[in-house]
């Protein structure tokens, strides 16, 4: 169910490659362990990111979480959809709740992440 | 509505509440309601400020004191207090708050002080104020006590600004790490990174101790010192306890000691003698002054007498039979409140700890370990008690049974509320899964505990049974599981004032 | 045993539940040197015994309450009406928790968001948290806050600011690392009071500047050149109010502010020898989750009903630890209470009465005390209801031979503003009467 067209970091975050942008969300996993997204704090287009570095932090009623980048480089874009109506992280984690775009410095990191099938492995045995 | 069983009784009627909503005060207002009326000063009248130093309007609601009186009785019916039901939660010590307590800070030669009068006018206070410092530093085992925290993390703070101070003033400024075991409740961790820490998390062993060799680990030259809760958030007492507190006077740190729970030690043990060097204790909790909806309390600190000439100032000062309030204390860290601690809520405490005794205080908390765990072993047949160990003056249980069948902690405890019990701390501590922290306190009757313990298995059998019962509870509520996630998503935080809108995001 | 129900019969069925023979077995764990140390404490008391201990040392002491009271500096002695003790002291508000369970703390959270509200109406601002400590504590608090959202440590106070609030503001910060103090300075000059004009004080470098209306000296300022100042530097400007005198000021909103602290004892509390208070805190809506405290808000339940809840929860220190925005925890539920019921008696009219109650009773008391010979008043116009005097002798004589006809004079500031140290900063309220400024005056000038 995991989506195989990206990579993973530990920290629970997905990178795709869309051309010479990276795509940067969170997992349905870390979705369904916050519960319902009430905020989400995201960098400003034009800020620096950097891989493994917090970028932001996400919201639940009851908790909340710093967002790692798995990608360094320029922000391009911020979703304000999910910053307007964070409920679609929760509902389309990989599509619609999609969080920034980044331009990365070095496309090369995105092997330093895990596929999809290791991120699979490592949340099973964490249950 | 649901059938529920239990020998204690209810407080009647919150269910009916439910068919009267009580409005705000803005709902309520009307224009040209008549509110207090005082007496004009017979003074030449002064000319007022320059307009553009005065405000154009007022928009506060108008209500007449009938109304007034009749809003604020019906919303308190809908509370459930101590002085209503059993109150267990864990760690906040919900324990009886004796009446004359009240009575005696409500004393105009108590309540009608300034802080700024002159001293020979308030003798008598300063005099309760220094009484009740010696006897918390005897009851602890330490050399100077300071009242002036108004609340367990200020507390927290004051003596972590203390620890910062006596290293700077040896010239160890580098230590700037302070251990934080990971069952500390979340003000240890947060009064640190206040007072410019990095916070260390240690790891508890499998029987809820500190894990020792996480603790050797992470001591070093840059550590300022180890912040420990005893006994600990699990209600235990750490089976290492001295241990610990050597090897982070070795390593040259000192310890603080997180107070709340003092309420299964008094006349028990000292913590000034198990090495804790800066202890705070909230009177809210243990010494029995009211908890307020969320304060006032009081978060007396207590300091080993190398550490005292760093308290907040003043100090009170006893020469002969007279007292005196002293701001000469050059290495002291400043005071952390204006005009001193709070004397209405001291004035309980002192009350409070005269009316006991030495002989009472040791009474509370064997009869508050007693209780504690009595609840232990007979919920032990329905719940999973997270350590195999006798407890303290509270019993830890996890959910995960009832997990299992798809009922969770919050269930429970919702479930408990149309019993008529207030629930217990839920989801804390972090390190046990499905939580349930459970404190009776001593001021409680058998009859009292046994009812619990008979809704506590009466709601586990309904958790196999009916569980959709608990997911929908409580059922007996004026509102029921209220929609917390879109409150933080469009937060409504004020009402619609005329002319300015709600204060969502956006108006 | 006071307070503890259990008898001798049921702690033995107890016991033999749990299977052991005496408590001593629960306390094992408790190294045995160290167990049941001797407390060096006196025996229990009955009810009757405590009760004439306190009665005695209450006594002993003279309240302000008593005596015609010329004191304020930050704590007043003001009219409080009989139904906010009667309505704050019923158990249901008293005996309760930290509303963690909403549905059954109902009372609490509506009157906690009552309290938001008011406090949001009374400054003209967005949002209010829950309470803080007390007016000081906010300050410091409001200070750290402005330090987070400009990521600047500079910080500018006006030397009007009340020293003891600079004090407690100087503890939390940490002025060795992380936070540099410029304090504008007050002199007297061509026979008053001067506060230097901080908005020259104020660069980039500046996290945020604070101000106090009326100032700890009792003067009123315009602050719109100060915004200005703030808009071209970026630094945040911090309002130190008096929330009484707000029944008649210019609110915080007005002039504004970035946030707006204050001490809300003058609403409805007891003086009592320093606390419980009350911090009132408020800002804009773009700060709310820089906002330290407890915040309700409005939620709905299954049924759509109406309700409250403790929200904006992930800024508090349960759940984000080291990341949050304060330690604090327990606050002044109850005190915010005894403010909320307060203006709900009063009402606008009754504020605003009791404000230029305050404000016309000084100025006749100031008027009156500057035409005697000997004395000076140092406060220039516009002041409030506080002025400082300097008088023939030092302060602490004066009041002394006041105090023998049962006045209690104005605040010495020796301690407080050495520089005035022959000084004493006097204050009238509504409780005053003409009377009692007259008999001051009077004592004043036979000295």
């Amino acid at each position: 169910m995991t989506p195989d067209d990206r990579r993973y970091s530990k920290e629970h975050e997905w990178a795709k490659l869309e051309g010479d942008e990276v795509v940067v969300g969170i997992t349905d996993f870390a979705q369904s362990q916050l519960g319902d997204v009430v905020y989400v704090e995201l960098p400003k287009v034009g800020d620096q990111v950097q891989q493994m570095k917090v970028m932001g932090v996400i919201e639940s009623v009851k908790t909340a979480s710093d967002l790692y980048s798995p990608v360094s480089g320029e922000v391009v874009a911020v979703n304000e959809a999910a910053v307007s109506e964070p409920q679609v992280i929760n509902e389309s984690p990989y599509d619609r709740g999609w969080l920034i775009r980044v331009r990365p410095d070095n496309p090369d990191e995105l092997q330093q992440l895990i596929s999809a099938a290791e991120y699979e492995a490592l949340t099973s045995e964490g249950q | 509505m649901a059938e529920v069983t239990g020998r204690q009784a209810r407080p009647p009627g919150l269910a009916d509440l439910r068919q009267t909503p009580e409005p705000l005060l803005s709902e309520l207002s009307v224009a040209d309601r008549p509110g207090l009326d005082l007496p004009r000063p017979d003074v030449p009248a002064a000319p007022l400020p320059p307009a553009a130093l005065l405000r154009d309007s007022l928009p506060l609601p108008r209500l007449s004191e009938p109304e007034v009186v009749r809003h604020f009785t019906r919303l308190s019916q809908r509370n459930y207090a101590i002085d209503t039901v059993f109150y267990p939660l864990g760690s906040c010590t919900m324990k009886y708050n004796p009446k004359l307590n009240d009575e005696l800070a409500r004393l105009p030669g108590f309540a009608g002080l300034h802080p700024y009068q002159p001293e020979e006018t308030v003798q008598g206070a300063l005099a309760l104020l220094a009484a009740l410092e010696a006897a918390l530093a005897e009851l602890t085992g330490y050399g100077a006590v300071s009242l002036q925290p108004a609340a367990g993390a200020h507390g927290e703070l004051t003596g972590l600004l203390i620890i910062r101070a006596h290293h700077r003033a040896r010239g160890e400024a580098h230590r700037r790490r302070v251990l934080v075991p990971d069952s500390a409740h979340g003000t240890n961790p947060a009064s640190a990174a206040m007072v410019g820490y990095e916070t260390v998390t240690l790891r508890s062993d499998e029987r809820g101790n500190v894990d020792l060799r996480a603790l050797e680990a992470a001591l070093g030259p840059d550590v300022a010192g180890l912040m420990i809760t005893a006994p600990s958030t699990l209600g235990l007492f750490d089976e290492h306890m001295l241990a610990i507190t050597e090897a982070v006077h070795a390593a040259g740190g000192l310890v603080y000691g997180d107070g709340a729970n003092m309420n299964a030690l008094l006349g028990v043990a000292k913590p000034a003698q198990l090495g804790i060097d800066v202890l705070h204790m909230n009177l809210h909790k243990t010494f029995s002054t009211p908890h307020g909806g969320g304060g006032p309390g009081a978060g007396a600190l207590a300091v080993t007498a190398a550490l005292e000439p760093y308290l907040p100032v003043p100090v009170v000062r006893r020469a002969g039979d007279r007292y005196a309030l002293d701001y000469q204390r050059p290495q002291s860290i400043g005071p952390v409140r204006a005009f001193g601690g709070h004397f209405g809520v001291l004035v309980r405490a002192y009350a409070y700890i005269r009316r006991l005794g030495a002989d009472g205080l040791r009474a509370v908390s064997e009869a508050a370990v007693l209780n504690a765990n009595y609840l232990r072993v007979l919920l032990q047949e329905w719940y999973d008690v997270a350590y195999e160990r006798p407890c303290m003056h509270e019993v830890v249980l996890s959910g995960r049974r009832q997990k299992a069948r798809g009922v969770r902690t919050l269930d429970i405890a919702k479930r408990l509320i149309d019993y008529g019990f207030h629930p217990p701390t839920i989801y804390f501590p972090l390190v046990v899964d499905e939580a349930l922290m459970i404190e009776p306190t001593e001021t409680e009757t058998k009859a009292t505990l046994d009812a619990f313990v008979a809704a506590m298995a009466a709601i586990a059998r309904e958790a196999s049974d009916q569980p959709e019962l608990l997911r929908a509870a409580p059922h007996a509520t004026p509102v029921r599981r209220l929609d917390e996630a879109t409150a933080a998503r469009q937060p409504v935080l004020r009402w619609a004032t005329p002319g300015r809108g709600h204060g969502e995001t956006g108006a | 045993m006071p307070f503890i129900p259990l008898t001798p019969a049921e702690r033995q069925q107890m016991l033999e539940r749990i299977g052991v023979t005496s408590t001593d077995a629960l306390f094992e764990v408790i190294p045995a040197g160290l167990r049941y140390p001797p407390l060096d404490l006196p025996a229990g008391e009955s009810e009757l015994e405590t009760g004439r201990a306190l009665r005695g040392l209450a006594a002993r002491n003279r309240p302000a309450t008593e005596l015609a009271c010329f004191l304020g500096g930050g704590v007043y002695h003001h009219f409080i009406p009989a139904a906010v003790g009667a309505l704050a002291s019923r158990g249901e508000f008293l005996t309760a928790y930290t509303p963690y369970q909403p549905e059954v703390s109902q009372g609490t959270l509506q009157a906690v968001f009552e309290f938001q509200s008011l406090v949001c109406d009374l400054f003209a601002m967005d949002v209010a948290n829950a309470s803080m400590y007390d007016g000081a504590t906010a300050l410091a608090e409001a200070v750290l806050m402005a330090q987070r959202i400009t990521r600047r440590s500079r910080v500018v106070l006006s030397g009007g600011v009340h020293p003891d609030y600079r004090a407690v503001t100087a503890t939390y910060l940490d002025e060795a690392e992380r936070a540099e103090f410029v304090v504008g300075a007050v002199e007297v000059r061509d026979g008053a009071l001067r506060e230097a004009d901080v908005a020259a004080l104020v660069d980039e470098r500046a996290a945020c500047v604070v101000v106090q209306q009326p100032s700890f000296f009792g003067t009123l300022a315009d602050w719109t050149a100060l915004r200005a100042a703030c808009d071209r530097t970026g630094a945040l400007l911090v309002m130190v109010v008096n929330p009484l005198t707000l029944g008649l000021l210019k609110p915080p909103g007005a002039w504004g502010a970035d946030i707006a602290v204050g001490e809300g004892q003058p609403l409805g509390v007891p003086m009592s020898f320093g606390g419980p208070y009350v911090g009132l805190m408020a800002t804009r809506q773009q700060y709310v989750r820089q906002l330290p405290g407890r915040i309700a808000g409005i939620a709905h339940d299954v049924e759509g009903r109406r309700g409250f809840v403790l929200t904006l929860r992930p800024r508090e220190q349960d759940i984000r630890r080291e990341k949050a925005t304060s330690n604090i925890c327990t606050n002044e539920a109850l005190v915010a209470l005894q403010v909320t019921i307060y203006l709900s008696l009063m009402g606008p009219d009754g504020l605003r009465q009791a404000a230029e109650s305050c404000y016309q009773l000084a100025h006749y008391a100031a008027a009156q005390i500057a035409a005697l010979p000997g004395y000076t008043v140092l406060t220039p116009e516009p002041f409030f209801h506080e002025f400082v005097v300097r008088g023939p002798r030092p302060p602490e004589e004066i009041n002394a031979r006041l105090l023998e006809a049962g006045i209690l004079g104005g605040l010495p500031l020796r301690r407080l503003v050495p520089a005035l140290a022959d000084c004493a900063l006097y204050c009238c309220t509504e409780m005053n009467t003409r009377a009692e400024i007259d008999a001051l005056v009077a004592r004043l000038r036979a000295l």
